[in-house]
């Protein structure tokens, strides 16, 4: 497993090529399930128009390290890739990458969701945007996933 | 004993600086004598998250020399 915690651009699907290319045994998983964050161009009722991204150099690796090792315990993985930048985002850039690889798709989609989860409520990062009014703000709080409910099944937005 | 303190996003701006490091005489301190000792003026603000050598961690936490403090506001990756 690997976690990655940069700054600057990437392309999250080159990535995901080259690590399985480079790490993954051949022939042994079945799926592969990638989550990938991009930026908004709106949050909270707000234009952004751009967006810092601080984190804790350290404490940031290890929790996503011990929520990888965690996903591994509750499901089949044989591997995962955690990539996350910090620095200054462009809107509709990417910000973070989940890769999962799997004998089955069942174990990839669960582990990969679990990873993405639990490292938005515990890995140490926080958002500055640029309002497209000129103003500077921390974000307070990550939105909840208005499509999902706590049992990851899908339910319709009025 | 000497602890240092850090503190990230929010926390920073108020604070008016990234980190202290705080001499500290005597046996035990817990992480809420800390914050009194680096913000005498102001009580820890309810939703303020604590790591003590980048785990988290709560206020009654006694401290040792050399331990990191961290005081920092909910976390907003991914």
């Amino acid at each position: 497993m690997k976690v990655i915690v940069q700054e600057g651009l990437f392309d999250p699907y080159q990535v995901t090529r080259d690590y399985e290319a480079r790490c993954l045994p051949v022939g042994k998983h079945g799926a592969v399930v990638t989550f990938v964050g991009t930026m908004r161009d709106f949050n909270d009722g707000h234009n952004v128009s751009a967006m810092f991204l601080e984190h804790y150099p350290g404490m940031t690796e290890r929790h996503i390290e011990a929520v990888c090792q965690e996903a591994a315990e509750k499901w089949d993985v044989i591997d995962a890739l955690v990539l996350h930048r910090h620095g200054d985002i462009s809107v509709s850039e990417p910000i973070v990458l989940v890769a999962v690889w799997s004998a089955h798709r069942a174990h990839a989609f669960d582990a990969c969701r679990y990873i993405i989860n639990y490292l938005k409520e515990r890995a140490p990062f926080w958002k500055r945007e640029a309002t497209t009014q000129g103003h500077q703000r921390w974000v307070e709080h990550n939105t909840e996933d208005p499509g999902v409910n706590s049992q990851g099944t899908k339910q319709k937005t009025a | 004993m000497n602890i240092t303190v850090r503190y990230f996003a929010n926390m920073r701006d108020r604070m008016g600086r990234a980190e202290d490091s705080v001499a500290v005489d005597g046996e035990t301190i817990t992480v809420e004598e800390l914050w009194g000792r680096v913000s005498p003026q102001q009580t820890l603000p309810a939703n303020v998250l604590i790591a003590v050598n980048m785990e988290y961690t709560d206020a009654s936490r006694a401290l040792k020399n050399g331990d990191e403090v961290a005081f920092f506001p909910p976390v907003t990756g991914g």
